[in-house]
């Protein structure tokens, strides 16, 4: 499974990333977690707010930070 | 109907205006502290607390219902919403969907670029980004509790034809060759749009609440300072010669200071509210309000990235000079609103 964190840098989409980690760690799934950061590659998601998260190329939240708990159904 | 009026204001002063914590602070400032509310020291101290608490309070509840309502409006769907609605409607639309779509100035290059390479007429875009920092919800009921209803009614009418107007204006002088090149090259997505849970919405608008707060706090605090200080220290002859009714330049004044400003709405609200004490014109007041929330100089840089130096200049006179015009008009016919 291959899972993209979208967003520039902002503390959110540091926050995603981590809640993204922890969640994918406590599954115990084989997964990697990508940071994306480039504007023209958000944008190929047609995400306008970041953080998004993306799930094999599947956008699943956008412009939300949800929980590590929150995160697991969707992965 | 006597009685409906009579509950209806009572829940204003109460809720809105929050006049038990005013009666609260002051009795704190007078039998506590023994400093009379009439006095300088005690004065500023009040306005300062009072203000402070005020602000937090209605920001937090406002916040936290704006964003749940907010919840339904992402930026994605507003872009769908928008898309394949042409002319005059589009800009009406566009500057009603500003109002509910969450926006921050950080969220601005993204919002442009989806919305420009979806093919919405860089009119509809900017009838979007004028209404969306100028005009929201929070704002709306703000004035209220410290300008009145009717006040707070004609800022949001105002704010909504100035982002129609500009739109228009951007559109009919055929703005589009000035977006910037790569902006036009980004392949249009649309996001598969996400449903949340009532669960979901209500962490999410905690979550904004928690997180505006981190944003907003120091402004709040230094917005109230500066009311404190307007408030009882700097001399009402100072203020009345340099923004008073008696000065024509006042409006134009006041927009000029107000358009590098960057601050959002909670922390001018105490700077205007103070300016408005010492008998500064609404129009004046709202003209400062407006320039400071609609332009400002981090917003402007951010603009600069997508498009050229002429849309952005132009942008720029337009808001400003409907700023004046709206603040000119509201000084000539402030009878009908207080």
């Amino acid at each position: 499974m291959i899972i993209k964190v979208l967003g520039t840098g902002c503390t959110n989409c540091k926050k995603l990333e981590a809640n993204t980690k922890k969640a994918v760690e406590e599954m115990g799934i084989d997964a990697t977690v990508e940071k994306v950061s480039d504007m023209k590659e958000i944008m190929s998601y047609g995400v306008m707010k970041t953080p998004a998260l993306v799930v094999d190329e599947k956008v699943k939240i956008m412009g939300r930070v949800p929980s590590s708990e929150d995160i697991k159904k969707y992965l | 109907m006597d009685f409906i009026s009579l509950i209806f204001s009572w829940l204003n002063d109460q809720l809105l205006k929050m006049d038990w914590l005013f009666n609260l602070i002051k009795w704190l400032t007078e039998d506590v502290l023994g400093l009379s509310i009439q006095d300088k020291v005690g004065g500023s101290l009040h306005f300062f607390i009072y203000d402070t608490i005020k602000i937090f309070i209605l920001l937090s509840v406002l916040i936290f219902a704006i964003s749940y309502i907010q919840s339904y409006f992402p930026p994605e769907r507003t872009k769908k919403l928008l898309g394949g609605i042409k002319g005059v409607r589009g800009n009406i639309l566009g500057a009603l969907l500003g109002t509910i779509t969450p926006f921050c100035s950080c969220s601005s290059i993204p919002i442009f670029i989806g919305f420009t390479s979806a093919g919405l007429p860089v009119g509809i875009t900017f009838s979007f980004l004028i209404s969306s920092p100028l005009v929201d919800l929070a704002s709306l009921l703000l004035l209220m509790s410290f300008f009145g209803p009717k006040i707070a009614i004609a800022y949001v009418i105002v704010g909504l034809v100035l982002a129609v107007i500009g739109g228009t204006i951007i559109d009919k002088l055929k703005m589009d060759e000035y977006i910037e090149g790569y902006v036009k090259e980004i392949e249009d997505v649309d996001a598969e749009i996400e449903e949340m849970t009532r669960k979901e919405r209500i962490t999410y608008a905690k979550e904004q609440v928690v997180e505006i707060f981190h944003r907003v706090w120091l402004y709040v605090l230094i917005g109230v300072g500066i009311g404190a200080l307007i408030h009882n220290w700097i001399p009402q002859s100072f203020i009345e010669t340099a923004i008073g009714s008696g000065n024509p330049f006042s409006v134009l004044i006041a927009t000029v200071v107000g358009i590098p400003m960057y601050a959002d709405i909670f922390g001018t609200l105490p700077i205007a509210e103070a300016l408005f004490g010492k008998g500064v014109g609404i129009g004046t007041v709202l003209a400062f309000m407006m320039a400071v929330t609609a332009l400002s100089l981090p917003s402007m840089i951010m603009l600069s990235k997508v498009v050229k130096r002429k849309l952005l200049v132009l942008f720029v006179v337009i808001v400003a000079i409907g700023i004046v015009i709206i603040g000119y008009s509201f000084n000539a016919f402030s009878f009908l609103l207080i």
